[in-house]
């Protein structure tokens, strides 16, 4: 399979502001990759970078197989892009935007234009200033999804939507990796990533510290386990990957390493079981896992193989 | 009380923000009044000299319409001060509704004042604070006038006379401001309203100051700048008229605040409707886009420009009708008898007319940058726009439309002044090249934004300030005696002066030349630089 985006080692500094710090990010044709982050991790940075809008100071960036500073206009056609700041022309309706947006883009598919208007609900004949600030997203996202390209670059395309549009939004997204659309979707909401996504990369000042399939990365975290017991608990101490252990009579709380599973289980099963929830990590939990260093204070500059 | 909460807030946070702004603008208004004074000054040493010189100024309809009358022709202070009287009255309005502008609907348009309602704020805060920044802007820009005119060595009356006037004028338009905030849903358009009542204050002036007779005089009572000139400073001293701006005021302020109890937060006066659900055929290209967003003002200048040229030529056909006085006579004759004083005053108001078109143009291109900083040149160049596509759709709509408004203003002037000098044939082609001969300035002062554009995009409202540097060259450059060198720096100097004077073909292509090269440049360091 090919890959739609490849960068690595892409660097880019405002001034004495790291923006990008050896980036790598690799986007294979045809998956949903999510791109996740916090706020002023570097996503809009490397978003506009392989829009060409931003020159990369270092590193190597190919869009579909081309290069997007220098071929900025040409890999346009091919590709859609929603801004996580949506504005518009206080005197052009949301209709005229969509529609003009999509001819600069080389066509806009009629059928789905009206299709989109009507499931985002969206009003077409409302000047650019009238509109707020979903449903200017909302605009962007139908002249988006409207136009027939390979790629969809999406910046935090759900931040002004309400939970219903929300929704909409990921059928649609839903519909496109069904079409083999290849899409690039920034995000800090987990739960969208988690549900929309084939691969994702967590990013962290300015790196991508973590990449990979849901599976594959849950792999690296720990499941939490309640059990009750026929007998009382024996052995679990010695096993290796064990966490925070706690046994109260017959009753065990513990977190395991994903990768020591089986023998949590065994071990468990030999005193028998009577009860038990065993939780897989969620992205949350790995998300976290990546920042928990940067929420207490900001002080802390180790490097990423002590967080790993 | 509590429809005011906040005021003083909103008042500081202004200042804040303007207080490298605001200063500058004082500075350059006192030091125009007191060189300007110091500069005439010198030159009417004889009594006899100044009212000489007056009488030929009251005589010169062309000068009349553009500065006003002299009241006092042997008044030192109103002779040297004329030429900023009404017109200075018309900059200091300006900048006084700007102010109003920037610190209520750009505020509201922007969002900004929405997180501010959102806190502790009184309904009329915002709009108490701008008059209140305003105000005191102008006032204590009118004070120092006032003081620098004393120091000059001109009579303390007459000198407060002067400065209050100016504020007045500020004030008058700050209140229409207030009003013109409230209708608009848009800063830009809030802005051209209050222009568009300035630019009839000082039509309406210059009526009631032309008319030969005086029957028609009681037409500039209908405007804020003809109360201003009737304050009559060094020659009367008429303080009582200062009470009718502030009555203006009041009443306008009292508009305002009736608007403001009737409309919501972000809305203006006139509600919009809705618009087409599809954008038109011809809606396919980044030129379509860029002239769909200049049209509506372009079309505003050019009517503008229009009328302007009509008046031009009109007044220029009464030039031989006034010259009344023996020396000015004898001026004539050293023009070249009638057509000659008619051809020199047109190539001065084709000159103007050129300054000001260049403000279009500068405008224009300055709308590259807020595209830019709006965030709406970013999905441009996100299809399959090129970056030279995009900067070429809004430059060419800066270059052809100054080449637009300018060759209307001449068509304008060719057909009014030819119509009542009987020669229309004529007249329409020469000042339809005296008006083509402005473009090459014009384009150079607008290559200026290209390039800053291109090259240092947060100086580019520099390009303004390079404008007003030009301006105030051609302007004072020979009263203040600066080096001939620092007077060919501004491009309008090297304009030839069309029609009647001499036509030379090198510095109409040299300042082609370098306005295209300019451009090119601006081209050139756009495509390397981020964009953002």
């Amino acid at each position: 399979m090919t890959s739609a985006i490849v960068v690595s080692g892409l660097h880019k500094s405002y001034g004495s502001t790291h923006a990008l710090d050896g980036l790598d990010l690799e986007v294979a044709t045809g998956e949903v990759h999510g791109f996740l982050g916090p706020n002023g991790a570097g996503k809009s940075t490397t978003i506009r970078v392989l829009l060409g809008l931003l020159r990369g100071d270092a590193g190597d960036v190919s869009l579909l197989g081309g290069d997007p500073w220098g071929d900025a206009a040409k890999l346009h056609r091919r590709l859609a892009y929603v801004p996580g700041d949506v504005n518009l022309w206080p005197n052009l309706t949301g209709g005229e935007v969509i529609d003009l947006l999509g001819r600069l883009r080389g066509g806009l598919d009629e059928k789905k234009r009206d299709e989109l208007l009507r499931r985002f609900d969206l009003d077409p004949t409302k000047k650019g200033r009238t509109y707020s600030k979903g449903n200017r997203q909302k605009v962007a996202l139908v002249a988006a999804l409207a136009s027939d390209v390979e790629l969809l670059i999406l910046d935090e395309p759900t931040s002004g939507l309400d939970p219903l549009m929300e929704e909409v939004f990921r059928q649609c997204i839903e519909e496109e990796r069904q079409r083999d659309r290849t899409v690039l979707l920034s995000s800090h909401i987990l739960s969208e990533v988690e549900a929309l996504c084939d691969r994702i990369s967590i990013i962290r000042r300015g790196k991508v510290v973590e990449t990979g399939t849901l599976a594959d990365l849950r792999h690296l975290t720990r499941t939490s386990i309640h059990a009750e017991l026929a007998g009382s608990p024996n052995g679990l101490a010695q096993l290796p990957g064990i966490h925070d252990l706690d046994v109260q009579g017959n009753r065990v709380r513990l977190e395991v390493d994903t990768a020591q599973l089986e023998a949590v289980m065994r071990q468990l099963s030999a005193s028998g079981i009577t009860s038990l929830v065993a939780q897989p990590p969620t992205l949350e939990e790995l998300f976290l896992r990546h920042y928990e260093d940067d929420v207490p204070a900001q002080d802390s500059q180790e490097p990423e193989a002590a967080v790993r | 009380m509590n429809d005011f909460v906040g005021t003083g807030t909103l008042v500081r946070l202004a200042l804040r923000r303007d207080r490298i702004l605001i200063p500058i603008w004082i500075v350059v208004f006192v030091m125009t009044a007191a060189g300007s004074a110091k500069a005439t000054m010198d030159l009417y040493t004889d009594p006899k000299a100044l009212v000489d010189a007056a009488r030929t100024s009251n005589a010169s309809p062309a000068l009349v319409s553009l500065y006003g009358r002299i009241f006092d022709e042997s008044s030192l202070g109103e002779v040297s001060l004329f030429k900023l009287t009404a017109f200075g009255a018309l900059l200091v309005a300006l900048l006084g509704g700007m102010l109003v502008v920037r610190h209520t609907r750009s505020e509201e348009e922007s969002g900004r004042l929405e997180l501010l309602s959102a806190g502790v704020l009184g309904r009329y805060a915002a709009l108490t604070s701008a008059l209140i920044v305003s105000g005191a802007t102008v006032i204590v820009l009118g004070l120092l006038t006032a003081l620098s005119l004393m120091g000059s060595g001109l009579d303390t009356k007459g000198s407060f006379a002067f400065g209050l006037m100016w504020a007045a004028a500020g004030l008058s338009f700050a209140g229409v401001a207030a009003v013109t905030s409230q209708v608009t849903e848009s800063a830009r358009a809030a802005n051209g309203l209050t222009a568009v009542v300035l630019g009839m204050a000082y039509v309406l002036r210059a009526i009631g100051d032309s008319s030969a007779d005086g029957s028609t005089q009681w037409v500039s009572w209908l405007s804020p700048i003809g109360w201003s000139q009737q304050v009559r400073a060094y020659a009367g001293d008429r303080w009582a008229v200062l009470l009718v701006p502030l009555v203006f005021l009041a009443v306008l302020i009292a508009a305002a605040t009736a608007l403001i109890g009737r409309r919501d937060l972000g809305a203006g006066l006139v509600r919009p409707r809705p618009g087409p659900p599809r954008a038109a055929k011809s809606l396919r290209s980044p030129l379509a886009l860029a002239w769909r967003l200049h049209r509506g003002s372009l079309l505003a200048w050019g009517f503008a420009f229009l009328l302007l040229g009509l008046l031009v030529g009109n007044i220029a056909s009464n030039v031989d009708g006034f010259v009344t006085s023996d020396s000015a006579k004898e001026m004539v004759q050293k023009l070249g008898g009638v057509e000659g004083i008619t051809d020199a005053f047109l190539a001065t108001e084709m000159g103007m007319v050129g300054l000001l078109a260049s403000a279009f143009g500068i405008q224009a291109a300055l709308r590259l940058r807020s595209e830019e900083t709006a965030l709406r040149a970013e999905p441009l160049l996100a299809t399959g726009v090129s970056r030279a596509q995009w900067l070429a759709s809004h430059v060419l709509m800066a270059l052809l439309g100054t080449g637009v408004l300018i060759l209307v203003a001449g068509l304008g002037s060719g057909i009014s002044s030819g119509a009542s000098l009987g020669n229309v044939g004529r007249q329409v082609p020469r000042m339809l090249a005296a008006a083509a001969v402005q473009l090459p300035a014009i384009w150079l002062v607008t290559a200026l934004v290209v390039i800053l554009f291109g090259f240092a995009p947060k100086l580019v409202t520099g390009g303004w300030a390079l404008y007003g540097v030009f301006l105030l060259i051609g302007q004072f450059g020979e009263i203040f005696n600066l080096p001939q060198w620092m007077i060919n720096l501004s491009p309008y100097g090297h304009t030839p002066r069309l029609p009647g004077g001499d036509f030379s073909v090198a510095p109409v292509l040299w300042l082609t030349a370098i306005a295209a090269a300019l451009t090119i440049t601006g081209f050139a360091t756009f495509r390397r630089r981020d964009i953002g």
